[in-house]
């Protein structure tokens, strides 16, 4: 199971964990990157030039909707692992906001099943922080641990009672997993299906204010202090929320924040006429603020990108604005998304790779991915000047997407995990 | 950063730029208003005619598809449509049974099945015209009477000609609209469709759960003090107060906005000498005015229900009538 011994020649080598960018060899042999130096190369089986390519670690994603269990229309875990692999990640953490909910140690134990039967990518599962995410009362956290969770969640769901989320938090601290909190008041986001302000209000949309996400930030960030857990906010919106984030970590506090690569690419504005494929949630802001993103980016203030990926299938199409569910599920273009940040200038290409792979696998306590020899072969061989011109999704059932067209660069041409080939592009 | 944009193409136009649906006024031009007004002008006299019917639309088929109760629009666009010689299928689908399955593109395919040339579409949430717009492409046309709190073209033409016809033209006149502007899509509408026409002064007034400061990004003077408000103004549109569309309530009482806001007899003296009140109706008497000016010379509004009848023709006969 743990492929070829490959030796690839002459290729960009990005190690964000280490800082390093250079030009050298790789070998992939026994599922572990190994020494160029010293690995007998009579063992090797397939060489690969790296000329005007680049190697990074593969990434990892901390919020991913799969929709297993659940329906099969709008993707399971077949369908999105292949949509996670193409766009060069090793690694993801399923979301519990699954039909039903992961709340129990049996969704837990199916999901691991189909994860090991799919066997493709690595797989973490999440467990619902509160039962059914409804912020009432707590799931069986423990015997969660005991099923595999590797963090609490509440996926797209607030907790709107403040004792409860302290009493959640304090009982959480103990078992020692990051929790994912989304931090919203509820009653002040009320049925707001995009950002509150001028887009919202030429079309006649209930609006989700900004200060909703900032009020609930401040809240958990307060009761979290407290509390001894460690939180990780997994797609914040608003560039205020972040500033809060980052003075709480200033003061010691653990926590730690995402943004979703779409909250940085676009904006409310692009919702046009109705245009559900920009429907998410947290909706997409006003320009001002996705630019006070962009610094917030460039400021080390994000410490992970994430691709929010959030499938809908093609029964949803005929909905209203209203109607049609949150969520963006474009996972296989997120190499051309990430580089367009560096194109961009937005940040360079060691600090927008270590956000997909140091960052995440920091939040969730994984090993740092890293390129040196010992560690697991887990990495992305990509082509950072092919033209790649999204339209329809390949690989996930994700029918919409609102980057169709973009002229983007940036191609993921191998990515490998264990050393075994797992993405290969025609 | 620059982020390339989609090109976002208005929806209501064909490749060519001809407006092949009318789903709001937004992005209209003048012209293509003036046009409109000016042929609804020529069918007001049709209906002083013993025989209220020319062929215009002869053998084509129209659907009005509301999923939201109207009498006034629906009764309109029915009779239009008749006096245009067209055929008209009803369809009142109540909203309890939008839920039991079937999504309104479905029942559109079916209907289109049926070979209809047209839809006139009412439906209680924003975009729902704009959807099926985008669906039905140049199969068929698509005219919409009111989604959510977007848009009613039909309804601030009809408000555009009344002012042109009785009060003067638009681009020398001072419109100010009271009450719920946040959430109507009248106001919304009408705000555009002034501006296109060059009225120098639209002014909003109501409390500012209603009429919040944000609004100034459609084009609007925002006014909370009703004496400021009103001092100069030839028209005066009050909105209905829509309880129904307000989740959470944004007025302590009505008696109380009538108190602050409501149009009597005194706040009218305020106004330019000559000014005259509009309504969309269904009006709720003692709330928005007192019956005493609504029954009044002042108001025109059942002038508007008058010439609502002659500007869905018009809207009619330009959407269909151009084609095949």
């Amino acid at each position: 199971m743990e492929g070829l011994a490959r030796y690839i020649r002459g290729i960009r080598i990005l190690d964000p964990a280490h800082g390093r960018d250079e030009l050298g060899d790789l070998v992939l042999a026994q599922g572990c990157i190994q020494d160029p130096q010293t690995f007998p190369l009579d063992q090797i089986q397939e060489e690969l030039d790296g000329k005007g390519l680049f190697a990074c670690p593969a990434f990892i994603e901390t919020s991913f909707q799969a929709h297993t269990p659940g329906h099969g229309r709008d993707g399971d875990l077949g369908s999105e692992l292949r949509a996670a692999a193409a766009g060069g990640f090793a690694q993801v953490l399923l979301r519990p906001d699954t039909n039903p909910v992961a709340d129990h140690p049996g969704v837990l134990w199916e999901q691991r099943r189909l994860a090991d039967q799919e066997g493709l990518l690595r797989v973490h599962l999440s467990a619902a922080l509160t039962h059914a995410l409804a912020g009432e009362s707590l799931s069986e956290l423990g015997r969660l641990v005991d099923a595999g969770a590797r963090a609490f969640s509440q996926a797209l769901q607030g907790i709107p009672n403040s004792r409860i989320l302290r009493l959640a938090l304090e009982y959480a601290a103990d078992l020692r997993l990051p929790v994912f909190l989304f931090p919203e008041d509820s009653t002040l986001a009320a049925h707001g299906v995009m950002d509150e302000g001028p887009t919202s209000l030429r079309l006649g949309l209930a609006g989700r204010p900004m200060a909703a996400e900032e009020i609930g930030v401040e809240r958990d960030l307060r009761i979290a202090a407290n509390s001894g857990a460690r939180i990780h906010f997994p797609h914040l919106s608003s560039a205020a929320a972040i500033a809060r984030v980052a003075a709480a970590r200033h003061r010691g506090q653990a926590v730690s924040c995402a943004v979703s690569l779409h909250h940085l690419l676009l904006q409310d504005h692009d919702v046009g006429y109705f245009q559900t494929a920009f429907k998410t949630l947290p909706p997409l802001r006003s320009q001002t603020n996705r630019e006070a993103l962009l610094r917030a980016l460039a400021n080390g203030a994000i410490q992970a990108l994430t691709s929010a990926h959030t499938p809908w299938g093609r029964d949803w199409k005929g909905m209203t604005f209203a109607q049609a569910p949150f969520g963006i599920g474009t996972i296989e273009w997120t190499i051309p998304l990430a580089l367009r940040l560096v194109q961009e200038g937005v940040a360079d290409l060691l600090t927008v790779l270590g956000l997909l792979t140091v960052g995440p696998a920091r939040i969730l306590g994984l090993a740092v991915p890293d390129l040196r020899p010992g560690s697991p072969a887990d990495l992305c061989i990509i082509d950072p000047d092919a033209a790649v011109i999204p339209a329809s999704n390949r690989w996930s059932r994700a029918y919409q997407n609102p980057y169709v067209g973009w002229p983007l660069q940036g191609q993921l041409r191998y990515l490998f995990v264990d050393g075994r080939l797992v993405y290969l592009h025609p | 950063m620059k982020t390339w944009r989609m090109g976002s193409g208005d929806p209501q136009r064909n490749a060519q730029g001809r407006l092949c649906h009318l789903l709001t006024l937004e992005g209209l031009r003048d012209v293509e208003i003036i046009e409109l007004l000016d042929t609804a002008a020529s069918f007001l006299d049709l209906g002083s005619r013993t025989v209220k019917k020319i062929p215009l639309l002869r053998g084509r088929t129209i659907v009005n598809l509301f999923y939201e109760n109207s009498t006034r629009t629906r009764s309109t666009f029915e009779l239009a449509a008749k006096r245009l010689s067209a055929d008209v299928l009803n369809m009142a689908i109540a909203s309890s049974s939008v839920n039991k399955g079937e999504t309104l593109l479905d029942t559109v395919d079916n209907l289109l099945a049926m070979q209809v040339d047209g839809f006139i579409l009412r439906h209680s949430e924003a975009g729902a015209a704009h959807l099926l717009a985008r669906h039905l492409g140049e199969q068929a046309w698509v005219v919409n009477a009111g989604d959510g709190q977007h848009a009613h073209p039909t309804q601030a033409l009809l408000d555009l000609f009344t002012i042109r016809h009785l009060v003067g033209p638009i681009h020398e006149r001072v419109v100010l609209i009271l009450g719920d502007v946040l959430h109507s899509r009248v106001a919304r509408s009408l705000i555009q469709g002034l501006s296109i026409l060059g009225c120098p002064q639209i002014r909003v007034l109501g409390p500012r759960t209603l009429v919040p400061p944000e609004l100034v990004h459609l084009g609007v003077h925002v006014f909370q003090d009703d004496r400021a408000a009103l001092e100069g103004v030839d028209v005066l549109y009050a909105l209905r107060m829509q309880k129904e569309r307000m989740d959470v309530q944004p007025l302590p009482s009505l008696e109380e906005y009538h108190r602050r806001f409501g149009l009597t007899p005194e706040r009218i003296r305020l106004a330019a000498p000559g000014a005259v009140i509009l309504h969309p109706g269904p009006m709720n008497r003692g709330v928005e005015l007192t019956s005493e000016l609504a029954d009044g010379p002042q108001a025109l509004i059942l002038d508007q229900v008058t010439h609502g009848l002659a500007l869905r023709m018009a809207v009619l006969a330009r959407l269909a009538g151009g084609s095949g």
